[in-house]
């Protein structure tokens, strides 16, 4: 129990750091940027903006203070739960945060489960088939994947699925020109199968390679030459020992991938046009939007966070060997 | 007729040393030895030099690069590899060296349950346990859990629990405090007299002697000798080959001497006798070609010179 509470309270302290050192960071970055959030919210009209009225914005705004008032004003706001306005979305950060999570959470959990389900059965297949012309196809595919751009990969889908096949539309969440409440679900899911495919299979190579190496790995071991020595073999032992002391690496692996996931979802959705966390942050990147590119930097802060944070409890739940040896 | 008899066996492996370049290694060559029934075997051996792939042969698990020649014979029938999988851990079983060859992420229960041939599995599992004197909590428990004892009792009860006509024990005694190697002791013995052949593959020459009937003293890939428990006595008189005469020389509680020069290396063989470069009595003859075995007062030896 005593572990517990101070695994817990290590990450507390962890996690706060981390966003400190974040935000901090963002800030400084984002206050050295060249672009001007005046013009970038104002875009075209800008010749019909005075000095006077520029100079009033950024009042508004508190855009003429000093960086690091700024940010302290900022950051004390934070503390009381107020992420402040979007200030291309003139709503509160925290309700745009939500409503474009959602969306990419469908995205990202399909993404997620698919990569991971095909590539530990692909990483199983090249270990059993080591060094045999499945396992070189699968090796080579990985390879080739890994070092494909997510963007790219989803330019490709595009052309063949969306523009020669015509079998999904070319970008969105939904039907352009369609009333929120006549969209069905299955709009929703042409909408989503190709950015969502694009993001499964970028990021199939890493469960794929880890996975072979790894049941290479106990496929050599004393354990499975001993279980082999029992008479024990094919399927069941590969089930037995083998699937047994590959999956918590792998599961550990897919968990700490969040990082990746959400890198790949910014470039997927913003290839695909699809609204969702990925499209925001490109899109308050652009135009300089300072409340709402922090608020979502605090977001994937977390979430990446979480991810690690759920590899880390699951292996230390699970594994006999993580947790306190117990005397006999 | 003897439960397991083998006839010349040679390993080799081949490797690729450089780009495409094939190098076979032999590691085991024209080794003879026969267990019979209620009978322990001792093969003893320096470390490293091969005897467990001895163990691994028999069961036809070794790994795809190696060959094996000669003949291996389980009760009056030649054992092939598809007759080796068929026996493999139901009539010859293996007692592995340490606790590593267990599944770290099973429970020690259900794997020494995997064992069992007959009958029920957790009953089998629960008796065996009682008569080691394993908790029940054992069971429950996870391998890197185990102490040294406990593992060796652990390992050693997979083997009785499948109720195998052959053991075969792998290095059963490395790392292990005396007691436990009384105890090892008994349960082998025990083994035996339940009707088991046992083979023990072992470097440790005392334990060997305490515990088996015969020896099989390993050199160089080879049986250089096979004698009765009973020669190594006094001076070592009664044994034949000149290294078994000064391995036990070299023992602590005889004379002490140690032997000069060391084994020669499985790619490294000398054309005849592989002792000869270590040994005083050697001559020209002994350069020439291997000895062949001869059977000498109950034993067998492979020197030219034997008496």
């Amino acid at each position: 129990m005593r572990m517990i509470f101070s695994f817990i309270g290590r990450k507390v302290i962890r996690l706060l750091s981390l966003l400190f050192a974040i935000s901090v960071i963002t800030f400084i970055l984002i206050s050295h940027s060249p672009i001007d959030p005046i013009q970038a919210y104002i875009g075209a009209d800008m010749m019909r903006v005075g000095p006077e009225q520029r100079e009033k914005i950024a009042e508004n705004w508190g855009l003429d203070e000093p960086p690091a008032e700024q940010f302290f004003r900022w950051g004390s706001s934070v503390l009381q739960g107020d992420l402040g306005t979007s200030m291309i979305y003139r709503r509160p950060v925290t309700e745009i945060i939500y409503e474009k999570f959602l969306h990419s959470l469908a995205l990202m959990i399909i993404a997620w489960l698919l990569s991971g389900l095909i590539g530990f059965i692909l990483g199983i297949a090249a270990a059993m088939k080591k060094d045999k012309w499945a396992d070189r196809i699968i090796k080579w595919y990985c390879y080739t994947l890994a070092a494909t751009p997510t963007f790219w990969m989803g330019l490709l889908l595009l052309m063949i699925f969306a523009v020669w096949l015509e079998w999904f539309p070319i970008g969105m969440g939904v039907p352009a020109g369609v009333l929120t409440e006549n969209v069905t679900l299955a709009d929703l899911i042409s909408h989503i199968v190709l950015p969502a495919l694009t993001l499964s299979i970028v990021g199939v190579a890493n469960v794929a390679l880890h996975t072979r190496q790894k049941l290479i790995d106990v496929l050599s071991s004393e354990y499975i030459l001993f279980a082999r020595a029992r008479g024990e073999k094919g399927f069941t032992l590969i089930w037995r020992h083998g699937i047994r002391n590959i999956s918590l690496p792998a599961i550990t692996l897919h968990f700490a991938g969040f990082s990746e996931l959400f890198g790949g979802a910014v470039l997927a959705e913003q290839v695909f046009s699809y609204p969702g966390l990925g499209q925001a942050t490109v899109e308050a990147g652009l135009r300089g939007d300072v409340p709402l590119l922090l608020g979502l930097v605090i977001f994937s802060t977390l979430f990446v966070f979480a991810g690690n944070l759920l590899a880390d409890l699951i292996s230390f739940l699970v594994d006999p060997r993580m947790k306190e040896r117990r005397p006999v | 007729m003897s439960t397991l008899e083998i006839h010349d066996l040679s390993i080799s492996f081949t490797k690729y040393s450089k780009g495409l370049r094939q190098e076979t290694t032999q590691v085991i060559h024209n080794l003879n030895v026969s267990i019979n029934k209620g009978e322990i075997v001792a093969v003893v051996g320096s470390s490293g030099s091969g005897k467990s792939l001895l163990a691994h042969a028999i069961l036809g698990i070794l790994p795809g690069n190696a060959s094996v020649k000669g003949r291996i014979v389980y009760d009056g029938q030649e054992l092939t590899e598809q007759r080796k999988a068929e026996l493999r851990g139901t009539e010859i079983v293996i007692v592995p060296q340490s606790v590593k060859f267990l599944d770290p992420l099973m429970k020690i229960g259900s794997q020494v349950q995997t064992s069992v041939r007959k009958g029920n599995a957790a009953v089998a599992q629960k008796k065996i346990f009682e008569k080691y004197k394993l908790k029940p909590l054992v069971e429950k428990l996870f391998p890197f859990q185990l102490s040294g004892g406990m593992a060796r009792r652990v390992l050693l009860s997979m083997a009785v629990v499948s109720e195998a006509n052959v053991v075969i024990a792998d290095e059963p005694t490395p790392g292990l405090d005396a007691d436990v190697i009384k105890e090892a002791e008994i349960s082998f013995r025990e083994l035996a007299d339940n009707g088991s052949a046992v083979m023990l593959i072992t470097h440790d020459i005392e334990f060997a002697l305490k515990t088996a009937d015969k020896i099989a003293v390993f050199y160089a890939g080879t049986t250089v000798e096979v004698a009765p428990v009973s020669d190594f006595s006094g001076k070592g008189e009664n044994l034949r080959h000149p290294y078994t005469k000064a391995l036990w020389r070299a023992l602590p509680q005889n004379e002490f001497i140690p032997i000069k020069g060391s084994q020669p290396l499985a790619n490294h063989l000398p054309k005849g006798c592989p002792f000869a470069p270590r040994c005083e009595n050697a001559t020209l003859d002994c350069l020439k070609e291997m000895p062949e075995e001869k059977m000498l007062r109950g034993g067998m030896v492979r020197c030219l010179y034997a008496t």
